[in-house]
């Protein structure tokens, strides 16, 4: 039997060697496809959050393979995935855990200084101390603190039509990630129409509401911020874009406008993303309205 | 009035019983941020003290909302049995704790007094019970309540099938349905959190559940988790609705926020009565969390705990078929950590089931809290010790709608197994009819959604 093994091997090897003298096949890799042997040498698995990988079917012996594949594919709920005794097979649930581990380094994790450096941003800081304290005060992540109005007073041009901001939020992947990308897609685009930008900057530990206090010093007629969501499950660099026309103290939400999961994994990409928020600049200004009563006053001009 | 004591030598005054019962509650970063809690761990203590010794007639007297002012107060208020009243009104908290704990009072004795109490009596004891308190007292209180089946049994752990998705999709629905089904999450109900709150979207989820629920002849019953407006107009049109759902919260002004008040849920609730397609006689579905009002703005300066225990008052009005607190939903800014979390999943469960209410939890987290799945699988355990009737059933627990992490389909078998706890009586029979489950233990056939393609 071993002998027999041996001479089938040999011959492939013969063959092997013949076909790659002609130049018909590749010379065999060092490391050939992983068996069971290799494993002294080490392991080297594909990653199993890429999309591809994760709609494997754990299910043992299903009904019917074919319907359980075809009922998975109707939703991105984490079905089919089969079960061990009670609980879940261990890929589903170290796929689970790594999708959450993901999460919470995008919420600790820091806006990379050379991401800030590459576009001339400065720093400034909410009246948050802590990331611990980001979590538990959402007010004062509204709240520029007051050497950062100092250093914006000083630096900033005023007045502008357009004034860019940029906050980490909930996710410093969503920044580094996404804003290398859309920014030049947005100051392109507002270049093009002619607008006058105010001084870009960037704000650490900041709530979406911190547009208002910063249109306090700067006066600008609409204010953008780009700032990273809550991370979901398996999507922690989402990027949205929040708008307002003349953001000031007691503005909210209903008087935004939002351009909202920008990401490259799986939500709208930054190009498209970019153009949107062009486009909902030039709106607000036209309108002189953001939020609700941009609504209302586009509906009623149609 | 003088709420006075020392404690270590030193004397802490309290101004007010609401006062008083926001600074004896446990840390929550939720009274924090509402600058309502206590100033050090001492203060609680001393606060605590005070409280075990305050009376149920002085609690009754100082609502945390003047009757005037809010419909919620006047609701729990108006819905006290005098005469058991009379009896225990003169009963300080402290002695109330131990009354709930003794050995020698039962589940019926403790549901005779549920109809004496107002909320913040039942959140004030709540503050003076360590977590294995709540955990006893609740055990005993035995709710139960029938719709199409009964929830609540003892030796039952039923699971809500919670197959959302985020465009509504009947088919992804579906599928996700069939996943649960088939490890036995369904037998509390199968309701979906819609996105679109449409009257066609949703009365189309309505009808979709219907015909699973018809077409297998599942002992269950559907609900959309739409606001009760949409469902009271898909009730008008004859759309088959067993269940109906709403959120609530603590204060008249949270409520209004939520756009419904109790003559809207009167309303609703007379409807469900004469329309709604199930059995009855309960026929409401609410959930609520710890958080809500203060979220709103409209915790009228008390504390988070004591608003929930008033959402079951008002819950209560409505004799309903389940209720549950989705207990990490809403952020850290609330409920910090798993710490935090773990407190407040028992506290709602003991206040739910002490106000007379069938209990259930959303045991979940958001990726922001500080907590890990890790820590609402331990929540849940303990929680099915304690008799809690329900939890969520999510594919893996990761609800692809709401983006947040909850309870999954092998969470519900693997309690259940866990514990000796069994489903419904009638989905169990249901489901060793079909051969997914025998003797309370998934079968080789169980965990496999395309069984459900059979028909």
């Amino acid at each position: 039997m071993d002998n027999k093994e041996i001479d089938i091997q040999a011959i492939v090897k013969e063959i092997m060697a013949e076909l790659t003298q002609n130049g018909a096949i590749d010379p065999p890799q060092e490391n050939p496809s992983p068996i069971p042997e290799q494993q002294q040498a080490g392991i080297d698995l594909p990653d199993p959050s890429l999309p591809e990988n994760r709609k494997k079917l754990g299910v043992a012996n299903p009904y019917d393979p074919e319907g359980l594949r075809n009922l998975c594919s109707t939703t991105s709920a984490r079905l089919g995935v089969g079960r061990a005794g009670p609980r879940p097979r261990t890929e589903t649930l170290l796929l689970f855990q790594a999708d959450h581990a993901i999460t919470q380094d995008a919420i600790y994790g820091e806006v990379d200084q050379e991401v800030l450096d590459k576009f001339a941003l400065f720093t400034v800081h909410s009246q948050v101390e802590s990331r611990v304290q980001y979590l538990l005060r959402p007010d004062l992540g509204r709240l520029l603190n007051e050497e950062s109005q100092a250093i914006i007073a000083e630096r900033c041009e005023k007045n502008p039509q357009v004034q860019i901001v940029v906050g980490d939020g909930l996710s410093a992947a969503a920044i580094n990630n996404n804003f290398p990308l859309i920014y030049p897609v947005i100051m392109e685009g507002l270049k093009a129409a002619n607008l006058s930008l105010g001084t870009p900057f960037f704000i650490k530990n900041a709530r979406v509401g911190i547009i208002n206090d910063i249109n306090e010093i700067i006066k600008a007629d609409v204010v953008v911020i780009l700032i990273g969501e809550r991370p979901g499950l398996g999507i922690s660099d989402a990027m949205s874009a929040y708008m307002g026309w003349q953001p000031a103290h007691g503005k909210t939400d209903a008087d935004r406008d939002v351009v909202c999961m920008i990401t490259m994994n799986g939500g709208t990409n930054t190009l498209e993303g970019g153009a949107f928020v062009v486009e909902m600049v030039k709106k607000t200004l036209k309108y002189q309205a953001s939020g609700i009563a941009l609504r209302e006053k586009a509906g009623e001009t149609g | 009035m003088l709420l006075r004591t020392k404690l270590f030598g030193k004397t802490y005054e309290f101004g007010t019983i609401k006062e008083l019962l926001a600074k004896a509650n446990e840390e929550k970063s939720g009274d924090r941020q509402a600058g309502i809690a206590a100033e050090s761990a001492a203060e609680r203590m001393a606060a605590k003290h005070v409280l075990a010794h305050v009376t149920l007639e002085t609690l009754r007297q100082n609502p945390a909302i003047p009757h005037e002012r809010d419909e919620v107060t006047r609701v729990i208020d108006e819905g006290v049995n005098e005469t058991i009243y009379a009896e225990i009104k003169s009963m300080q908290l402290g002695e109330l704790r131990e009354w709930l704990l003794a050995d020698t009072t039962t589940s019926a004795m403790i549901r005779r007094i549920s109809n004496g109490l107002t909320a913040e009596m039942i959140a004030g004891v709540a503050k003076l019970m360590s977590n294995l308190d709540l955990m006893i007292a609740a055990k005993k209180i035995r709710v139960t309540a029938h719709c199409n089946t009964t929830i609540g049994l003892p030796g039952t752990l039923s699971s809500r099938n919670q197959p959302n998705h985020p465009t509504d999709s009947p088919a992804g629905i579906k599928a996700s349905i069939y996943e649960g089904l088939s490890f036995g999450s369904g037998d509390c109900v199968i309701g979906i959190n819609p996105s679109d709150d449409s009257l066609s979207s949703v009365s189309r989820l309505f009808e979709m559940t219907h015909q699973v629920i018809t077409t297998w002849k599942i002992p269950t019953q559907n609900s959309v988790l739409a606001h009760i407006t949409t469902q009271m107009e898909a009730l008008k049109r004859g759309v088959p609705i067993d269940l109906l759902f709403q959120s609530l919260a603590g204060s008249e002004k949270a409520n209004q926020g939520f756009g419904i008040s109790v003559g809207l849920l009167d309303e609703a609730y007379q409807m469900a009565r004469k329309y709604c397609n199930s059995n009855g006689p309960n026929y409401f579905y609410f959930e609520t969390g710890q958080g809500t009002a203060l979220s709103a703005g409209a915790h009228e300066g008390a504390d988070q705990l004591t608003m929930e225990a008033r959402c079951y008052g008002l819950a209560r009005r409505y004799h309903p078929f389940i209720v549950n607190t989705v207990v990490g939903f809403i952020g850290p800014e609330y409920l910090y950590d798993s710490v935090q979390i773990t407190r407040a999943g028992l506290e709602d469960h003991f206040m739910g089931k002490l106000t007379g209410i069938p209990m259930g939890c959303d045991a979940c987290y958001t990726n922001h809290a500080v907590a890990t799945q890790n820590d609402i699988e331990n929540l849940a355990v303990l929680l099915t010790t304690t008799g809690c009737c329900y939890f969520m059933g999510v594919p893996m627990g990761d609800d692809i709608m709401l983006s947040y992490q909850s309870t999954s389909y092998h969470d519900t078998a693997s309690l259940r197994q866990l514990l000796g706890l069994r489903p419904i009586p009638e989905f169990e029979a249901w489901m060793e009819d079909l051969g997914l489950m025998k003797d309370g233990v998934l079968t080789e056939k169980a965990g496999d959604a395309s069984f459900f393609l059979q028909k």
